[in-house]
């Protein structure tokens, strides 16, 4: 029987360990298939952050770095300058990027350093236990939000996407999802840009991937699933906020 | 090694030439007074020699930028002043953890908060005690002189290569301003083994290697940190530096690092003109301290006398070595202000006279 699909090489064997209905998985496979594409495998570097995502050196078949919380896109910066022609990429959450990382996010995008940042957002602080997330939508109830996130307190929900797009240094801005079998054929091909435009040394690629955490929302996969289509979606936008495929010179 | 030709250098300029000089061609920092001419030295001679500089967003993006570079195996430097090195403690913590390689400077200035500019070493505790979380120390050395200063530089880079530890040069507004002869040499190259099995480099035909600090596993995280206490034991039986003047046959031996120890000399040599009897004990690694030199002082020490620019830090770690029952005073001033040699010499005059009766 002819094998028509298979776990990516840049995956390693084992299982995730992931919540039922996490979107991480799925997330995970994409950029190992876009490693696996451009044949990047034993010349990458990855940057864990620290969340549920931290764990991406135990399913990545890279060389990883673990960095302080929120300070991946700084250490994917100092491995970049030195590996010049290793693919560096970081793999960061939203309360990791969106708030105790921003500093660091804005600058490296500004810089246009030469490294692609996975930014997964699903609204919430997942390993902590379900704390409100810089990303957490108006109304959410999390646990330090236990009656809905109201704007007159806590502000609005972040949108980096956007923010990003506005610095000059990107050469790839992206917000993607993958709450359906059309967005994530559509994210598979964004993450593969951000990675080609590393290969390429374009500078710096970032794409936004809306995902789903049912435990902490405390729903179904499915209930879940749908929030990002009906929920997110609307209020964070999919698409290619920035693309530019000259790099300016000095 | 090789001798170079003689510079007049200011100290911060002079560890900046030792850095290049030992092979360091990475430096990410942010501007703060009074180290700044490092990161400008960097900014203009890092790329004669095909290295990079790069002006972080903040100290917190420096430490971490270190990090990601310190893990492929190059030699990289960061350098600071109080404020910004409390910025960098996270990065501190995690270099520790993480078992990896580099030099921090601290030209540390006067504190708490904002302060002021000129010299003091209000940052001792905060550099020998690890400064962030955990159960970690860096090595920390104290220079003297702008020599000192290039010397140590290049030390700097060797310990903190053998031992996998973050190495801190503690220094002061004093010590990085001042313009010095400079006798610069370099050192036999030495930019590491390419084959340490640690370093990440992107995982061609090897196994993928992972550098982090997070230890879940039932026992993981107790024998991580009991590795890190024996390179601590390792590095104080074998690589602690201090400096001895007058000590075989002195009544009192006066205590003091890096500018203290320059002023405190002047104070001494003028004792022993006068026929006092003192002697100088100078820290030079303050972590690991040379707890043996106080535990084996000559029979003859019946006072010691420690001598600091704040309200008393490195004393407490003297009176820890001290095995006898001789008394230990202390005498400093807090940020602020630079005691002169006539004012140490008043004190060691003093001390010495209770030492006569």
């Amino acid at each position: 029987m002819k094998q028509v699909v298979k776990r990516p090489a840049s995956l390693t064997e084992k299982p995730f360990h992931f919540c039922p209905g996490c979107h991480h998985g799925i997330v995970h496979r994409l950029v190992a298939e876009a490693l696996d594409f451009f044949n990047l495998r034993e010349k990458t570097i990855g940057v864990a952050s620290v969340g549920c995502s931290v764990f991406l050196y135990d399913y990545f078949a890279v060389d990883v770095i673990e960095a302080p919380h929120g300070r991946a896109s700084a250490v994917a910066t100092g491995t970049k300058r030195v590996l010049k022609d290793q693919i560096v990429f970081t793999y960061q959450g939203d309360g990791d990027l969106a708030a105790i990382g921003t500093a660091e996010i804005i600058h490296a995008a500004n810089r246009g350093e030469n490294i692609t940042v996975i930014f997964v957002n699903n609204s919430i602080y997942g390993m902590t236990g379900g704390q409100m997330a810089p990303t957490t939508m108006l109304g959410q109830r999390s646990t330090t939000t236990p009656y809905g996130r109201d704007y007159h307190r806590d502000g609005y929900p972040i949108k980096m996407t956007e923010m990003l797009a506005a610095l000059e240094g990107p050469s790839l801005v992206a917000r993607v999802a993958v709450d359906k079998p059309a967005n994530v054929k559509k994210a598979r091909k964004i993450i593969r840009q951000a990675f080609q435009m590393q290969v390429e040394d374009k500078g710096f690629s970032f794409v936004e991937v809306l995902s789903a955490c049912p435990t902490n929302w405390g729903m179904t996969p499915q209930e879940a699933t749908k929030r990002v289509s009906d929920e997110m979606i609307p209020y964070f936008p999919l698409g290619v906020l920035k693309q530019k495929d000259v790099v300016d010179v000095l | 090694m090789t001798a170079l030709k003689k510079v007049f250098l200011k100290g911060n300029e002079a560890i900046a030439l030792a850095a290049i000089n030992a092979g360091c061609h990475y430096y990410f920092g942010y501007p703060i007074t009074p180290q700044n001419e490092i990161p400008e030295y960097m900014a203009k001679h890092l790329p004669e020699v095909g290295g990079e500089f790069l002006q972080a967003e903040s100290e917190i993006a420096s430490i971490n930028m270190m990090l990601g570079a310190a893990a492929t195996g190059v030699r990289v430097m960061t350098s600071s002043s109080g404020p910004g090195i409390s910025l960098m403690q996270e990065g501190f913590s995690y270099i520790a953890g993480n078992e990896l390689p580099g030099v921090v400077v601290n030209m540390s200035r006067q504190g708490p908060g904002l302060g002021g500019i000129n010299a003091t070493q209000g940052d001792y505790f905060q550099a020998v005690k690890g400064g962030g979380h955990g159960d970690y120390h860096l090595i920390v050395l104290a220079p003297h002189t702008g020599q000192e200063l290039y010397d140590l530089t290049i030390k700097a880079f060797e310990l903190s290569e053998k031992y996998r530890c973050l190495t801190m040069l503690l220094g002061d507004a004093v010590l990085g301003q001042i313009k010095e002869p400079i006798n610069p040499w370099k050192p036999e190259i030495t930019a590491g083994d390419p084959d340490r099995d640690w370093l990440i480099t992107g995982a061609k035909g090897r196994q993928p290697r992972l550098i982090k600090s997070l230890f879940l596993a039932d026992g993981e995280m107790e024998k991580h940190n009991w590795r890190l206490q024996e390179k601590y034991r390792q590095m104080t039986a074998n690589d602690v530096m201090v400096e001895t003047r007058f000590i075989e046959d002195a009544r009192l031996v006066l205590v003091a690092f890096g500018s203290m120890a320059r002023i405190a000399k002047t104070a001494i040599d003028q004792a022993r003109e006068e026929g006092m009897k003192v002697g100088l004990i100078r820290p030079i690694t303050l972590y690991p301290f040379p707890a043996a030199s106080f535990k084996n002082l000559s029979e003859s020490v019946s006072r010691v006398l420690t001598c600091e620019m704040n309200t008393g830090q490195m004393v407490e770690d003297v009176r820890l070595s001290i095995d006898s029952n001789i008394p230990v005073d202390f005498y400093g001033r807090p940020g602020g202000s630079v005691p002169t040699p006539e004012e140490i010499f008043d004190r060691l005059q003093q001390a010495y006279a209770e030492v006569e009766q």
